[in-house]
Parts: C-alpha cells; sequence; structure tokens
C-alpha cells in the first residue's frame, strides 16, 4: 500500500515582481496580477540548471524524512523546462546525491509531470522501495526567449519540489489514482526547440475546466468519497482564476484549493509538490482527504487522492 | 425564441451586463468576455439547448462568435 511520506521544496531567492516582469512585454503589475492572480515569481540564478533546483528540493525532502538517498529504489523527475533534450536531471541528481546505480528516469510531461510520476511512483514502489519524485523547472529561460508573449511571460516563475513515495509508511495513504492524456491538443500548448513557449489560453482553460473536476470526481467516487470529503485540493498552480473555476465546478469552497501561486507564479511540474510541502510544513491536518492534481501540456491530466493518517 | 435571441440572452447573462456584438464579432478577442467566461458559455449553452457538447468539439473558435455558435449547433441538430 503506498504512502506520501515526506515532501520538500527549493525556491530560487531572485524575486521577480509584476512591475519587473510587466515593463519586459509591457504591461503592467496590476493588469497581471487580474488576469492571473500572481504577484511575484522566483526566478533562478543564471548559472543555476534544473537539476541543481531539483538537488536542493531532493535533500530538502529527505532531510525532513530522515532518511539516506542510498535507500532510494528509483527516482522520478518531472520537467519541461531542460537544457538538453538528453541525458535529463535524473541522472545528474542521482549522482550529486551520491548515487551510482539506481534507476533515476526523466518524466518530461511539464505542468501534469509530477502527478504522473507520483502515481508511477505509487504503482511501483511496492518493488522496488522508497521512490523520490521530484519536479523542477526553470522557467526563466523559457519565457524570456524572444519574441516575449506577454500572456505567457506573466504567468511562470522557477522552483521545485519533492515527494518520497513509500511501501511502508508515512503520513498520508495514497487511495488510488488516474491518468488521462488526449493528444488532440498537443498544439495547443507546446515548447518548440529555442522558441518560446507556445500556448492557446482559451484552450487550456476550457478543456481543464472540464476535464480536472470530472477527473477528480470519478476518481473519487470510485474510491466512496466525494469532493465536499476532501479537506485539501493541492492542485498545480497554474492560475488562481482557472483554480477557482475548478473548485465551483467541484462544488467545494475554493480555500479547499491550497494557494501559493501570488507567490511563485506558475512553477509549471514543480507546483503541485512546492504547495505540498508547504501544507505540510503547516501539520498534516489527519482524517479527511487531500486530493493532488493536475492539468498540462499534452494534454496530459489526472487525480491522486490520499487520505491523511490520525 | 429563436437560436439567435436565446444565444444573445446567453451572452448578456455570461457577461453580466447588456452587451450587442455583431453576428460576426468575436466575443473574446474584442474584450467583451474574458477567457475564463468561456467555460461558462459552454456550459451555458449546453443547458439552454439541451445538449451535451463532447470535450472534442472544445474548439475555443467553434464558439468565438454568435454565427459560430449558431452554425455549430445547427451542424448537431439544435
Amino acid at each position: 500500500m503506498p504512502f506520501l511520506r515526506e515532501f520538500g521544496s527549493y525556491l530560487p531567492e531572485r524575486i521577480v515582481s509584476n512591475a519587473e516582469i510587466g515593463a519586459h512585454v509591457g504591461c503592467d503589475a496590476e493588469w497581471i496580477k487580474n488576469v492571473s492572480g500572481i504577484d511575484q515569481r522566483r526566478f533562478a540564478a543564471d548559472d543555476e540548471s534544473v537539476a541543481d533546483l531539483a538537488l536542493r528540493a531532493a535533500q530538502s525532502c529527505l532531510e525532513k524524512a530522515k532518511l539516506s538517498a542510498s535507500a532510494l529504489g528509483m527516482i522520478l523527475i518531472a520537467s519541461g523546462s531542460t537544457e538538453r533534450q538528453f541525458p535529463g536531471p535524473a541522472a545528474t541528481v542521482a549522482h550529486r546525491l551520491g548515487l551510482d546505480s539506481t534507476p533515476a528516469i526523466d518524466v518530461p510531461l511539464a505542468s501534469a509531470g509530477t502527478l504522473f510520476a507520483m502515481s508511477l511512483a505509487s504503482r511501483l514502489c511496492d518493488s522496488l522501495g522508497e521512490i523520490l519524485v521530484i519536479g523542477a523547472e526553470k522557467m526563466s529561460s523559457v519565457v524570456l526567449r524572444q519574441p516575449m508573449e506577454r500572456g505567457v511571460a506573466i504567468l511562470f516563475g522557477d522552483g521545485a519540489g519533492a515527494c518520497l513515495v513509500s511501501p511502508s509508511e508515512g503520513k498520508a495513504r495514497v487511495l488510488g489514482s488516474a491518468l488521462h492524456s488526449d493528444g488532440a491538443f498537443a498544439e495547443d500548448l507546446r515548447l518548440p526547440f529555442d522558441r518560446p513557449l507556445e500556448m492557446n489560453g482559451r484552450s487550456v482553460i476550457l478543456q481543464a475546466t472540464r476535464k480536472v473536476p470530472r477527473a477528480i470526481s470519478e476518481l473519487l467516487e470510485k474510491h466512496g468519497r466525494k469532493a465536499a470529503d476532501v479537506g485539501t485540493f493541492l492542485m498545480h498552480q497554474a492560475n488562481q482564476n482557472l483554480i477557482d473555476r475548478i473548485a465551483l465546478a467541484l462544488e467545494v469552497p475554493a480555500d479547499r484549493f491550497y494557494s501559493n501561486i501570488a507567490r511563485y507564479g506558475n512553477t509549471s511540474s514543480a507546483s503541485m509538490l512546492i504547495a505540498a510541502a508547504e501544507w505540510a510544513e503547516a501539520g498534516w491536518p489527519t482524517g479527511q482527504p487531500v486530493c493532488f492534481a493536475a492539468f498540462g501540456a499534452g494534454f496530459h491530466w489526472g487525480a491522486l487522492p490520499a487520505q491523511v493518517e490520525a | 425564441m429563436d437560436k439567435r435571441t436565446k444565444i444573445n440572452e446567453i451572452l448578456n447573462e455570461i457577461a453580466g451586463k447588456a452587451i450587442s456584438p455583431a453576428d460576426d464579432e468575436s466575443l473574446f478577442d474584442s474584450g467583451l468576455l474574458d477567457s475564463f467566461a468561456l467555460a461558462d458559455l459552454v456550459s451555458a449553452i449546453e443547458k439552454a439547448f439541451d445538449c451535451k457538447i463532447p470535450d472534442a468539439d472544445l474548439n475555443p473558435r467553434k464558439f468565438d462568435s454568435i454565427e459560430r455558435i449558431e452554425a455549430y449547433l445547427e451542424d448537431h441538430g439544435k
């Protein structure tokens, strides 16, 4: 039976205000806040790589779990903003954690990648043992490419989050997971080589507001629960307006959706686990399920509820 | 009530104020509705015309103007 044992995160030091990013793309800070709910985001230093960010989140998670990296059976790293085609950051992070033969796999799915990796980890941990899932993104290297498009450039930030999935112990028991993909919309959110990220925002909004609530409801129902039973939704922090729409569709109060997008922007695959690390830092409220959910390029989307153990 | 009048009623409700877009005017590029209203618009169309719009048909362009919404509904027997 899989458990979520611990979370970790890392945010780069440099804070980029709406005024600063707005000056690049010709829009004001208030407009950015209104369309996204974002006040600021973090940008990594020029010499910080996706693997650097991932390593810091991994170390934070392992330290909190009081677990040596040598106990890991696998590492899965989601990222859509890696610096090169291959190898991805997984092998580098494993090496820098002192591992020389533990399988380390890249999951290049961007926003939904961490959810997919958590689902895979929860299904593999019985045979592989403790699995470290990381989402790490240096989106600044993507959104600052020319020509900058304001609807994209204002949204994203850098950071990393991590989750330790265990076959035997943890504070939250994974109830199940549902993963979905629909390539019919693959062109609506894409990152070509050497060009900025391209997004059909209306298509993303339209599909996400339909698909995510449905995935959550169907999965919870399968496990004898409904959205109203969930204590906290830990969702990919894409856009505050989108999160609010999904809360509305599920008929649950918007404040059940943990939100830190105002402080960090959309950190793609990292965002859900950064949110989880903050939520866990404030204590793991027991008795009610927590529900992870994500939607992103592909389109890929899904949900993963877990029962916080008393 | 004819289809176009019904669509106009929906648009006014979604916008939360009286709007009167030209039949071929983009509802979103014109700023009459914001992108997040698109999901509300599609849900309201489903309810008003008693139909289920499949995800595969959820292309924003199909619902971008009164005449495109009308054409979609006509293509689907509504």
